[in-house]
């Protein structure tokens, strides 16, 4: 997998490399502000780019609006955008083309190496990786959603860890239970809530974060 | 402007068309509204000539009408009149305890008309008595006029606030209040007696009551000959004065509703703010906002030190020690330094997500990013609560501005989703003439009152440091309205280099 780097400061971007090339990632470019990110992407078209979302000349949301921008010029260029904090109005942002290929994560999240490198390789492959926090506080937001509240405890677990952007099996994985159970649950969220039920993953996905990011 | 350009064309024909009688109820109500004058302006004659004729009939000095032939006092009168004096000195006590309690704002504004009471009954008492009324009592009447005063005085100030009051709606003439904030509660008991002599704005009240109850009384006077003169010259012939009579009423008619804004404006001369008293109360406005500011910056500092310090902080240090055992543990049991490393990390990222609640708390990334409507869209975002936001801002306000904006409207949407039992809000943001404009309303239950809890207080007081005001609608019920109103300019959008 060949990865560009779009961080500024240096010890992340240096640490970032590092961490990539260990789990055996190529990091064919690293740039510390949005243009360079749009020249490398043009230049060497990877296989995901990793976006910081404050870069300078503003340090505001340059990185996001860089990303946007690449995805532009570059349609379906998985891009997955990194942050100090994470807020729900950029995940709409990100998602707005419902493409998928999309990551927002916590740089928190990098300390743990191998579900970050998960993340990236499912963004990668065209597959959605949005932080936790993302869903928590769109659950917060729509906690007064009568169809939400109808949901088990159970299943609104796997619709958290759905809305991550995890697969069947890997939310399996993580709650110790049968991949047949958790395909019962998907279809109970998806039959409340009242959406169209797919068999794609990725559109699975996106029309769960469309519904809670309404 | 639209809305101005359309009024005095549809009001234009209306007024054409407006029928005599109008004219006549107009006149009517004028004159109604000018005998209200004429009434606080005699109360104001007798408030200030109360203890004045107290204090004259004491020394003797006061013969009014034909002195010649009152009778001297019986012998049985002395014991009537103390009487009257004992009845005055104790109805002074609570008039004047009331009249202090309505100056202090702890009573509501019909208290204000106490005051007035003894200094009238003292006038009525003299005048029934031609003056001499004393009955060998010099001193008691002298001590009783000058503890009158007081109350005096704060019937002058009730009856130029009534004044102050009617004149907007009456006149069309609204006069701003000129007096000095009263001191706060805990201040010295000096300070407390100084505070309304100290005020400039008494004095212009006792004056303006002076030269209005002289004018006033001349009036009436005037008024009383002229009728006495028409009806003298009429006694013949009935018909006779209803000629002028009916004259003087027509123009009073007219007249009336042309002189009460006449009035409004001698009244606002000398009732309202001077100069130098609206610079004391700017000044007064500064000086407490700027202690308020300067508190509330101090207090936020503490908050951010504290936090630090029990939370960062002391992660990093025990996320030092944890890596130091794992160091001290590698050779010998790589297993149990793996997991101290894992518990490391996990300070690590304890202590990242307090910071950044700490960053959050101190100027969101949001309102950095992206500005205010976007910042207040990502609040939205985060509460249990359906969200219509409507803004309009073509440039972002100053960075100060914008932060005491957000925050108020963070916390006014916690109360919200904390008390108002309301499920949809509707935010409008806006900037005209020069001012930030900021209205939150609610379907929930209503009926919030700032003066329980510190929030909303707070929260205006914080505003009141950029002259900015918090206005909230509240009836128990629903729905609840806040307005927010900030005077600033907008700088011009910014660029954007992607």
């Amino acid at each position: 997998m060949r990865v560009v780097i779009a961080e500024d400061l240096f010890l992340l971007r240096d640490g970032l490399t590092r961490l990539l090339r260990a789990h055996g990632v190529k990091v064919t470019a690293a740039v510390d502000n949005g243009p360079d990110l749009l020249a490398a992407v043009a230049a060497d078209r990877p296989d995901i780019a990793i976006v910081d979302v404050r870069l300078p000349p503003t340090f505001t949301d340059e990185g996001l609006r860089a990303a946007l921008k690449a995805r532009r010029e570059t349609p379906r260029l998985p891009v997955l955008v990194l942050s100090q904090y994470v807020e729900p109005l950029y995940a709409r942002e990100l998602l707005a083309d419902s493409t998928g290929g999309i990551g927002y994560l916590l740089k928190d999240r990098v300390l743990r190496s191998a579900p970050f490198i998960d993340a990236l390789r499912r963004v990668a492959d065209g597959g959605t990786a949005m932080d936790p926090e993302v869903i928590t506080r769109l659950l917060t937001h729509n906690s007064s959603n009568t169809a939400l509240a109808a949901l088990s405890p159970r299943e609104r677990e796997v619709l958290a860890l759905m809305a991550e952007g995890r697969s069947n099996t890997a939310i399996a994985q993580h709650m110790v239970i049968t991949e047949r159970a958790v395909a019962k649950h998907t279809t109970s969220i998806f039959h409340k809530l009242d959406l169209q039920p797919s068999d794609d993953n990725n559109r699975r996905v996106l029309a769960v974060l469309a519904y809670l990011n309404h | 402007m639209t809305g101005r350009a359309t009024i005095p064309a549809t009001a234009v024909p209306q007024r054409k068309r407006r029928p005599w009688t109008s004219w006549i109820s107009d006149g009517l109500v004028a004159c109604a509204r000018g005998l209200v004058f004429c009434g606080l302006t005699l109360a104001g004659a007798a408030a200030l000539l109360g203890p004045a004729a107290l204090a004259l009939a004491a020394l003797g000095l006061l013969h009014l009408g034909d002195a010649g032939s009152v009778t001297p006092p019986a012998p049985g009168t002395r014991g009537q009149h103390d009487v009257l004096w004992l009845g005055l000195a104790v109805l002074l006590v609570p008039c004047s305890v009331a009249g202090l309690r309505w100056v202090t704002g702890k009573t509501g504004t019909s208290a204000g008309v106490v005051p007035l009471v003894p200094p009238a009954l003292a006038l009525v008492a003299v005048l029934i008595n031609h003056g001499t009324i004393t009955g060998g009592r010099t001193y008691l009447c002298l001590a009783l006029a000058g503890l009158m005063i007081p109350c005096g005085v704060l019937a002058t100030r009730w009856l130029a606030g009534q004044t102050r009051r009617l004149a907007g709606p009456w006149c069309g003439v609204p006069i701003a209040v000129p007096y000095r904030p009263a001191p706060g509660e805990r201040t010295s008991l000096w300070r407390w007696i100084g505070w309304l002599p100290a005020d400039p704005a008494t004095w212009r009240d006792l004056m303006w009551t002076a030269v209005n109850a002289t004018g006033g009384c001349l009036l009436v006077a005037a008024l009383a000959e002229l009728g006495d003169k028409l009806l003298h010259a009429s006694t013949g012939w009935i018909g006779l004065a209803a000629v002028p009579g009916l004259a003087l009423t027509a123009l009073g008619l007219w007249a009336g509703p042309r002189l009460l804004p006449a009035y409004g404006r001698f009244a606002r001369s000398m009732l309202g703010p001077n100069m130098q008293a609206e610079l004391a109360l700017r000044v007064h406005h500064l000086a407490q906002t700027r202690s308020a500011t300067l508190d509330a910056g101090a207090a936020q500092m503490r908050r951010i030190e504290r936090d630090l310090h029990d939370g960062a902080q002391a992660r990093l240090v025990a996320m030092g020690m944890t890596l130091d055992a794992a160091e001290e543990l590698v050779e010998t049991s790589p297993q149990a330094a793996r997991a101290l490393l894992a518990e490391a990390r996990d300070s690590s990222i304890k202590a990242l997500a307090e910071l950044r609640d700490l960053v959050r708390g101190i100027h969101p990334p949001m309102l950095a990013d992206r500005g205010l409507v976007d910042a207040v869209h990502g609040l939205a975002l985060d509460l249990p609560l359906r969200i219509h936001l409507a803004a309009e801002l073509p440039g972002r306000p100053p960075a100060p501005v914008e932060s005491a904006a957000y925050f108020a409207v963070s916390e006014l949407l916690a109360n919200v989703s904390k008390h108002a039992h309301a499920d949809t809000v509707w935010i409008d943001i806006g900037h005209t003439a020069q001012t930030l404009r900021i209205s939150i309303t609610d379907n929930g239950s209503g009926g919030a009152d700032p003066a329980h809890g510190t929030g909303l207080r707070g929260l205006e007081q914080r505003l009141a440091a950029f002259d900015g005001i918090l206005a909230l609608s509240s009836p128990p019920g629903g729905p609840t309205m806040v307005n927010l109103e900030i005077p600033c300019a907008l700088s011009s959008p910014k660029t954007s280099s992607c």
